[in-house]
């Protein structure tokens, strides 16, 4: 027997796994036979991150070392070089997009110092597939407390005071929800998480279930014990084969430990969590469709009230939260609520996980104190915009959510500011977009997907987004008209007053918001017929400047023969034939040909 | 597991088995340059490894270096106790091995006639 004098960590996440992670897995496990050192290190399958633009990642112990992007093809240099010899691989090194510096360790690389990470602490540092490494690192020590040393009612006021407030979307404070829940009538209750994650660019709630299933499954087990449910529902959406295989191996571990099951700890608490899969339809994020669906039914919503608390599952009073909410939950009873309310605003407590997604460097998940300024997540810790490009807006909140302007970027991020700043926490993804962006069409993209994921029960969602969408995709095809604003506006005001459901409600925040900063923009398309970004095909063209030489390259490269002119004369694109392909810009030697 | 007891017991025990991924109390750092490996730093090394085993040492991190320039001496190994000044040791063999874990590893004894020097900061 030997001392394990290293531990190899390689990021088994759906970002590294699609990069190649299983294969160098693989590999590593090869080599390190084949140099006879695989009694003495130790290979480690982690979850997510958060920095999947890096991906593959690997990070090797004791050193704490940092590779990213690392092939199978890279393995024998870092077992002969790093893990035999003990030196480091720089090329495999980290570099920082704007000093081009090398991290070795990724403690003091910009995208991990600025993070406060509380809810995805061991993504990344754990084995997910396996209990004890969650036990190793305190799991379910908070699970322990509140059954031995605190009663249901001290629990629920825990996490009242803490402060804790819904990560899903609205923010609605959870000790309050809870509590409606615990003093609901009935005997059989149920508690649900909802991870029917469906935000174009947001994928926090897969990454904590893939690398840190235990922490919800804990979360969810004491807020049974608060409000005195025994059984728990996951609602996952198919698409996260990953994270539900995790959460089934964690369900059956826990099962086995006695952590999940009847009398756990010996106590008159039992709690059983079963998974149920979504089929992928966005509507079934919403509370009621939700329901419906685990009902078996159809994933439509209904009006409420009644809320959940009082009538949801079958009927029986069920309280509904977010994975990230119940990834919450742990922190909150073992630090007490003092410590946990100790960062964030004056109304939104703790940590928020979001998404970096668009056009930034960093690409990944950043997990900050609430109140940061967006330039701070964008800046610091996404490395700014790639290719010396100008930050134009960024979107948040999802299909729900708003864009915000370069203006509002030092503004501090929380439920209350984002709302009155005309966009919303969501789920916390962040796209970023540059100059090249068009807002009309960013507008268009989100409100197309809503429209599509409408579920159709209610009129204003279903003909309004309709509607609106028409008028959205004739602007950006220059058929805009006079008095379109206009009735966007008058559409986006009735359809979020009367749809049934948030989908409904929030659709029109997209459109409302690139209104109410970018209204330039759809003027430009519906008066000028020019898109300022240059990002709306039918509406820009490209034209050939005096700087052309008259090299012949673009003519040759035409696929439909739009391009005229003698060598070494001035060369001219015919508009009509044009297919706005952008061939000619590409080969352009002399950048002679704009686009506009 | 039946009580909260049981899952403490459990942690501090699995603990251990993860300290590697946090800072450790001692460091022992074997030479590894190319002069090191000729001269059995190998050995050096899998010999460590089996002492720590085998008397169930906890708290230590193995690490290895290059050269340090003084290929004469190799194998080199040093030794760092926590919060105590970077001692090496020259001309390591497996057979010393023992003698040096238990000496200064566990009982903090520096082995006076091996040492080559200390390295304060």
């Amino acid at each position: 027997m030997k001392h394990i004098r290293s531990h190899v960590l390689v990021c088994g996440g759906t970002g590294c796994a699609s990069s190649g992670s299983k294969k160098v897995m693989e590999s590593l496990k090869q080599e390190l036979e084949l140099k006879g050192l695989e009694s003495e290190v130790k290979i480690v399958e982690t979850g997510c991150h958060g920095f999947c633009e890096m991906g593959p990642i690997m990070i090797i112990y004791p050193e704490g070392t940092f590779y990213c992007r690392v092939q199978p093809e890279d393995v024998p240099e870092i077992v002969d070089v790093h893990i035999y010899k003990g030196r480091i691989v720089n090329r495999l090194l980290y570099k920082e997009p704007i000093s081009h510096e090398m991290i070795p360790n990724f403690e003091h690389m910009q995208f991990y110092k600025k993070q406060m990470r509380r809810i995805l602490t061991n993504c990344g540092h754990i084995n997910p597939e396996i209990i004890e490494e969650y036990i190793a690192v305190g799991g379910y020590a908070a699970l322990g407390k509140a059954l031995t040393e605190m009663k249901p009612e001290e629990v629920v006021a825990e996490v009242k005071k803490s402060g804790l407030r819904g990560r899903g979307g609205a923010g609605f404070p959870t000790g309050l929800k809870w509590e409606f829940a615990r003093n609901a009538p009935g005997t059989q209750k149920y508690v649900v998480c909802n991870a029917d994650e469906g935000d174009p660019g947001a994928f926090m709630d897969r990454s904590v279930l893939e690398g840190d299933p235990h922490r919800v499954l804990e979360g969810m087990a004491i807020c049974g014990y608060a409000m005195g449910a025994s059984e728990g529902y996951v609602y996952c959406r198919a698409e996260y084969p990953l994270a539900i295989k995790r959460l089934h191996i964690a369900i059956g571990q826990a099962m086995d430990m006695g952590l999940l099951g009847d009398n756990i700890f010996g106590s008159n608490f039992s709690f059983h969590i079963k998974v149920k899969e979504g089929a992928g339809a966005f509507v079934c994020g919403e509370e009621t469709a939700l329901l419906a669906s685990i009902e078996g039914k159809r994933g439509t919503p209904r009006p409420r009230p009644p809320f959940p608390a009082i009538s949801g599952l079958w009927g029986k009073p069920t309280n509904i939260n977010n994975v990230e909410t119940f990834a919450n939950v742990p922190n909150v009873i073992v630090d007490g609520a003092e410590a946990y309310a100790s960062v964030g605003t004056p109304k939104s407590k703790g940590t928020k996980v979001f998404a970096l997604t668009g056009k930034i460097n960093n690409t990944g998940l950043a997990e900050v104190p609430m109140g940061i300024s967006m330039r701070e997540i964008i800046y610091e810790i996404g490395g700014g915009i790639p290719d010396g490009k100008k930050f134009k807006a960024v979107q948040i909140g999802g299909p729900s959510g708003g864009c915000l302007p370069e203006n509002m970027l030092d503004l501090q991020i929380d439920y209350e500011s984002l709302i009155a700043a005309g966009a919303m926490m969501g789920s916390g993804g962040l796209v970023v977009m540059d100059e090249t962006t068009c807002m009309v069409d960013v507008a268009r993209f989100f409100l197309n997907f809503t429209q599509k994921e409408s579920c159709g029960k209610c009129t204003p969602c279903r003909e309004g987004t309709m509607r609106m969408l028409e008028i959205l995709t004739r602007i950006t095809e220059g058929q805009g008209r006079e008095g379109d604003i206009e009735l966007l506006e008058s559409l986006a005001k009735n359809i979020k007053a009367a749809s049934l459901c948030g989908l409904g409600q929030t659709a029109p925040n997209p459109v409302l918001s690139t209104l109410r900063y970018f209204r330039h923009e759809y003027e430009a398309h519906i008066r000028d017929k020019k898109c300022p970004a240059g990002a709306c095909t039918k509406l820009s063209g490209y034209q050939i400047t005096e700087l052309c030489k008259g090299c012949g390259l673009c003519k040759k490269a035409c696929p439909v023969e739009a391009i005229t002119g003698e060598i070494k004369g001035q060369h001219v694109i015919n508009q009509e034939k044009c297919i706005k392909c952008g061939a000619c810009m590409a080969k352009c030697p002399f950048k002679a040909i704009i686009k506009g | 597991m039946k009580t909260v007891e049981d899952l403490k017991r459990l942690r501090e025990q699995l603990q251990s088995d993860n300290r590697i991924r946090h800072s450790a109390g001692t460091q022992i750092i074997v030479g590894m340059g190319t002069c090191g490996i000729a001269a059995g730093a190998r050995e050096v090394l899998t010999a460590i490894l089996d002492e720590i085993a085998k008397n169930n040492i906890q708290d230590v991190n193995v690490t290895q270096t290059g050269c340090i320039g003084m290929c004469e001496q190799e194998v080199l190994v040093d030794i760092v106790r926590k919060d105590e000044p970077r001692i090496s040791y020259g001309r390591v063999t497996p057979d010393f091995i023992p003698t040096l874990i238990s000496e200064h590893v566990v009982n903090g004894r520096i082995v006076e006639e091996r040492v080559l020097g200390k390295i304060t900061k």
